[in-house]
C-alpha cells in the first residue's frame, strides 16, 4: 500500500520476513462504553492486510465488542460511546469518528454472524441484496456477481440448479456458507467473523475453515473465535484480550508455542477460560 | 436399573392407600374434562343459538330485491341496498385511514422510537385507548370532524371515526408482528449497509404483511359492526339513495363528492327496524344481522387462514 510507513509500535515483536507486510487496520487507543460500563480499554493493535486475524478471550472479554467496533455495529443501539481511533489504510480514514457515517463503513466492513441468518428470500436475491443496496441493478452484472460470490463461498455446485428457491432450505451449513458469499459479494475490504462456526457441526466447520483461509488471498479477515484448535489451524495473527484489555498481539504460531505474557500461557494452555 | 421389582419391601397398605388417592386425583381430572367441555359447548350453543334465530327470522327476508332496494315504509319492500353499499364506502375510508397511520404508527414505535419514558407512556396510552368505550370515539368525532373540519355528518366523518377506533388495533398488530422478527434478520440487513428504511421497507414489512393483514381484517371487522360512533356523529336511519359514483364520466374521472355524502350502514339500519313495531320490520332486522354477521365471520376466517399461510411460509 502506499505510503503508509510501518507504524513503530514499541513492545511488539519485530515484523516477519514477508511480501506482504501492509497494514489494513490501524486500531489506536480504543475504548468502548456500554453507558457507563467500559467494555474495551485502550486497545491497540495493527490488522495485517490479506492475512487471518484471530480474536481469542475468555467469555467477556471484549472481543466481539472489539469486532462489532470494525463495522459500527454498536451506532445501531442508544448508549454506546467510541474513544480511540480504527484507521482505514490506504486512505486513512478513521471510521469511528463520528462524522463519518456507519452505512459506508459497514459497506467496506463485511460480517458473518455467529448463527446463519440468512434472509427468508431465495438463495439468488440474498447474495443480490448488498449488490442492489450498492445500486448494482443490471441483471446481468447481478448475475455475474452473484455466482462469483457463491463460487467463492464453495456454494455454487450445491446451489446452481436452485437458485430461486428459499434460501432456509438449505442446511445450516450451507446457510453459513451462503452468508459468507453475501458478506464478500460486494467485495469489502474486511470480513469480520464472529464465531461462524459455533453453530455448526465438525464436517461444516471444516468447510468453513477452508473458505476462510480461501479467501485471505483477496481480503483481510477477522475472527472471533471461542475454539483455540480453529484460531491456530486458520490465523496468521492471533490477539488475546481479557477483561477489556489486549493482553497479546502477535504471529499464532509465537503466540501458541512462546507466549510473552502468563495469561496468554494460561489461558492458550486450558489454565482458565 | 435392575428390574427386580426393588429393595424396598411395603405393607400392602401402603398400595391401598396409593390406589384409594389415585382413584380419587382421576375423579378430580374427569370432573374438570366434564365441565371444561360443558362450558365449551354452551359458548358455543350460545353463538350457534343467536345464528340460529337470526337464521330463523331473517333468512326469508334475503332475496335479490332486499340486497337492490332503498329502505321503505313498507316492510316487504324495504331493503338494505343504502346500508350496505354505506357500510362497503365506510370500511373503504376506514382502512384508508386505519392502515397507513396504524402502521407507520406501529413501525415508528418498534423500530426508530428511542426506549425512554416517552415512549412508554405513548405505549401505555395505545393499549389504553383500544379499550374506550366506542361511543366516546364518537362524541369525539362529533367534535372534531363534523363540527370542526366540517366534514358534516358524512361517509368521511363516520370512516375517520371508525378508523381512530380500529387505530390501537392495527398499531398492535404491527407491533407484535415486527417483533417477532429475530433481531439477527435486522442486524444481517444493517450490516450489509441498509439504513434504517431499506431494513423495513426490503426485509422487516415484507416479512409481517401476513401478521399485519391479519390485524387489519380484525380491525375491519370490528369496525364494520360498530354502530354507536356512526349515530353519535348523526349518521341517518332513512336513506333512499346512493351517494356520488367515485367514477365519473368526464375528467379526472374519480371524485371524491361521496366522501361528504349523508349515509347509512348496515348496523344502523337494523337499529332503526328493530326499534320499529311490526314483526315484518323485527325480520328484516335479523335478515340484515344475518348478512352482517355472514361477513363479519369471513372476515374473521379469512384472517385466520392468512395468519396460517403466513407461518407457513417463513422460518428464521
Amino acid at each position: 500500500m502506499n505510503s503508509s510507513s510501518p507504524n513503530p509500535r514499541a513492545g511488539t515483536e519485530p515484523p516477519t520476513a514477508g511480501s506482504s507486510e501492509a497494514i489494513k487496520v490501524q486500531i489506536q487507543g480504543l475504548s468502548f462504553f456500554y453507558g457507563n460500563h467500559q467494555v474495551l480499554r485502550s486497545v491497540s493493535m495493527d490488522v495485517p492486510a490479506l492475512k487471518v486475524t484471530a480474536l481469542i478471550g475468555p467469555s467477556g472479554c471484549g472481543k466481539t465488542t472489539l469486532l462489532r467496533c470494525m463495522n459500527r455495529m454498536h451506532d445501531l443501539y442508544p448508549g454506546n460511546r467510541y474513544v480511540g481511533r480504527i484507521v482505514v489504510q490506504p486512505d486513512g480514514t478513521d471510521i469511528i469518528a463520528p462524522e463519518v457515517d456507519p452505512i459506508q463503513v459497514r459497506m467496506r466492513f463485511g460480517m458473518v454472524f455467529q448463527k446463519p441468518n440468512p434472509f427468508p428470500k431465495s438463495i439468488y436475491e440474498n447474495v443480490a441484496y448488498g449488490l442492489r443496496l450498492q445500486g448494482v441493478n443490471q441483471r446481468k452484472e447481478l448475475d455475474e456477481k452473484v455466482e462469483k460470490a457463491l463460487r467463492e463461498a464453495a456454494l455454487w455446485d450445491e446451489a446452481k440448479s436452485r437458485l430461486h428457491q428459499m434460501a432456509h432450505n438449505l442446511s445450516g451449513g450451507q446457510q453459513q456458507r451462503l452468508c459468507i458469499a453475501r458478506a464478500i459479494a460486494t467485495d469489502p475490504d474486511v470480513v469480520l467473523f464472529d464465531e461462524p462456526t459455533s453453530a455448526l457441526d465438525p464436517i461444516a466447520t471444516s468447510k468453513i475453515e477452508e473458505l476462510i483461509v480461501e479467501l485471505k488471498k483477496r481480503v483481510t479477515v477477522m475472527i472471533v473465535t471461542h475454539n483455540l484448535q480453529q484460531a491456530g489451524r486458520i490465523s496468521d495473527m492471533t490477539a488475546f484480550m481479557y477483561l477489556g484489555e489486549l493482553i497479546e498481539f502477535g504471529e499464532t504460531n509465537r503466540m501458541f508455542t512462546n507466549p510473552a505474557k502468563p495469561q496468554t500461557e494460561d489461558y492458550i494452555s486450558g489454565r482458565f477460560g | 436399573m435392575p428390574c427386580d421389582g426393588g429393595s424396598i419391601v411395603r405393607p400392602k397398605s401402603f398400595y391401598h392407600a396409593q390406589e384409594k388417592r389415585a382413584r380419587h386425583r382421576r375423579l378430580i381430572d374427569r370432573a374438570f374434562r366434564w365441565l371444561g367441555m360443558i362450558l365449551t359447548v354452551t359458548t358455543l350453543g350460545v353463538l350457534g343459538v343467536l345464528l340460529l334465530n337470526l337464521a330463523m327470522n331473517g333468512l326469508g327476508r334475503i332475496d335479490w330485491n332486499f340486497l337492490t332496494s332503498f329502505p321503505s315504509r313498507r316492510a316487504g319492500e324495504a331493503g338494505i341496498l343504502s346500508a350496505w353499499v354505506g357500510t362497503l364506502l365506510l370500511m373503504v375510508v376506514t382502512a384508508s385511514a386505519a392502515i397507513p397511520f396504524g402502521v407507520a404508527a406501529g413501525i415508528y414505535l418498534e423500530e426508530y422510537a428511542p426506549k425512554n419514558r416517552m415512549t412508554d407512556f405513548v405505549e401505555i396510552n395505545i393499549s389504553n385507548l383500544a379499550g374506550v368505550p366506542s361511543i366516546l370515539y364518537g362524541l369525539m368525532a362529533l367534535g372534531l370532524f363534523v363540527y370542526q373540519f366540517r366534514f358534516g355528518q358524512s361517509l368521511l366523518a363516520g370512516g375517520l371515526a371508525l378508523a381512530c377506533l380500529v387505530l390501537p388495533i392495527v398499531i398492535v398488530a404491527t407491533r407484535e408482528s415486527l417483533r417477532t422478527i429475530p433481531s439477527s434478520i435486522r442486524e444481517a440487513a444493517f450490516a450489509l449497509g441498509a439504513t434504517r428504511w431499506q431494513a423495513v421497507w426490503h426485509h422487516l414489512l415484507p416479512y409481517s404483511t401476513g401478521g399485519i393483514s391479519t390485524g387489519v381484517i380484525l380491525a375491519m371487522s370490528r369496525a364494520i359492526g360498530e354502530s354507536a360512533p356512526l349515530i353519535t356523529i348523526g349518521a341517518l336511519t332513512f336513506i333512499a339513495f346512493l351517494p356520488p359514483a367515485p367514477l365519473i364520466a368526464h375528467a379526472p374521472f374519480v371524485s371524491g363528492e361521496w366522501l361528504f355524502s349523508p349515509f347509512t350502514a348496515l348496523p344502523i339500519q337494523m337499529f332503526n327496524w328493530v326499534s320499529r313495531p311490526g314483526e315484518e320490520f323485527q325480520s328484516n332486522a335479523a335478515a340484515a344481522g344475518l348478512i352482517l354477521m355472514v361477513i363479519t365471520l369471513s372476515m374473521n376466517a379469512a384472517a385466520i387462514l392468512l395468519r396460517k399461510r403466513a407461518q407457513r411460509n417463513i422460518t428464521w
